[in-house]
């Protein structure tokens, strides 16, 4: 995946289900729309739940991939 | 955002042991996250984690499946599942508290929130809590040890507002 630009980061690791999803939620709802927000996790389960949390809300998962055993996230508010 | 109507969950919180305690706060919170509408109606046992300071503990006699693994020490030893049987675990004094203990222990280890802070998302985000009249009554549970901001009612005020969900649970 190509590194997309961001204007904040989260970073969740070490939390498990359902802090992530909470987390993203409580920091897009600070952010303007159009942003993006690059999120670090660690829980595997976050891969399907953050998809997820994006169809949910409608916010717009740009990518995301593993590397050595943390998930990156880039979701744009919208 | 999604502008269609929200979607809802509704949610009856029957329990008042720690594990039990998870999956309303849990998936209460994260619905509120995915901008669901969330209401918990709290009855019977489950009335105890309306209390200020919720005290729930595991109670692993009522759970005879339940894992019995140590949260400390080697990693070979926290795989270890321990055969302790229902006949020693409903009568050795501690038990629970040591089970609660080490649930506790566990759940923080994996990074899980706890119920507390499960509790205070819920608030924070808006979630309908319901703490029932009825079960109040009969138990002797008063308002004023319960944290602010809940509503109270009974089957009517919970079925009203269930009504419309899209998403009902009884837990």
């Amino acid at each position: 995946m190509n590194d997309f630009e961001f204007d904040r980061e989260l970073d969740c690791r070490g939390l498990n289900c359902p802090l992530p999803v909470v987390k993203t939620k409580k920091q897009i709802d600070t952010m303007s729309t159009g942003q993006t927000l690059k999120l670090i996790a660690s829980d595997p389960g976050s891969i399907n739940d953050m998809n997820a949390w994006a169809r949910r809300t409608g916010n717009e998962m740009l990518g995301h991939a593993e590397d050595s055993g943390e998930y990156i996230f880039y979701i744009k508010k919208t | 955002m999604n502008e269609k109507k929200p979607k809802r969950l509704a949610i009856i919180a029957s329990k008042g042991t720690l594990d039990w305690a998870y999956p309303p706060f849990l998936l209460a919170s994260t619905a509120a996250a995915m901008d669901m509408e969330v209401g918990v109606f709290f009855t019977f046992y489950g009335l105890t984690l309306l209390n200020k300071k919720i005290e729930a503990k595991v109670a692993p006699q009522t759970n005879p499946a339940m894992p019995m693994k140590l949260p400390i020490g080697t990693k070979e030893l926290q795989n270890i599942e321990w055969p302790i049987p229902n006949i020693l675990a409903n009568n050795i004094p501690g038990y629970e508290t040591m089970a609660t203990a080490f649930m506790k222990k566990s759940f923080a280890k994996k990074g899980v929130a706890s119920i507390d802070e499960l509790r205070d998302i819920c608030v924070e985000s808006g979630v309908k809590l319901i703490a029932c009249q009825m079960t109040m009554d009969v138990f002797g549970f008063k308002t004023s040890q319960f944290i602010d901001g809940i509503d109270v009612g009974g089957a009517a005020t919970f079925l009203e507002f269930a009504a419309d969900s899209d998403i009902s649970l009884f837990i």
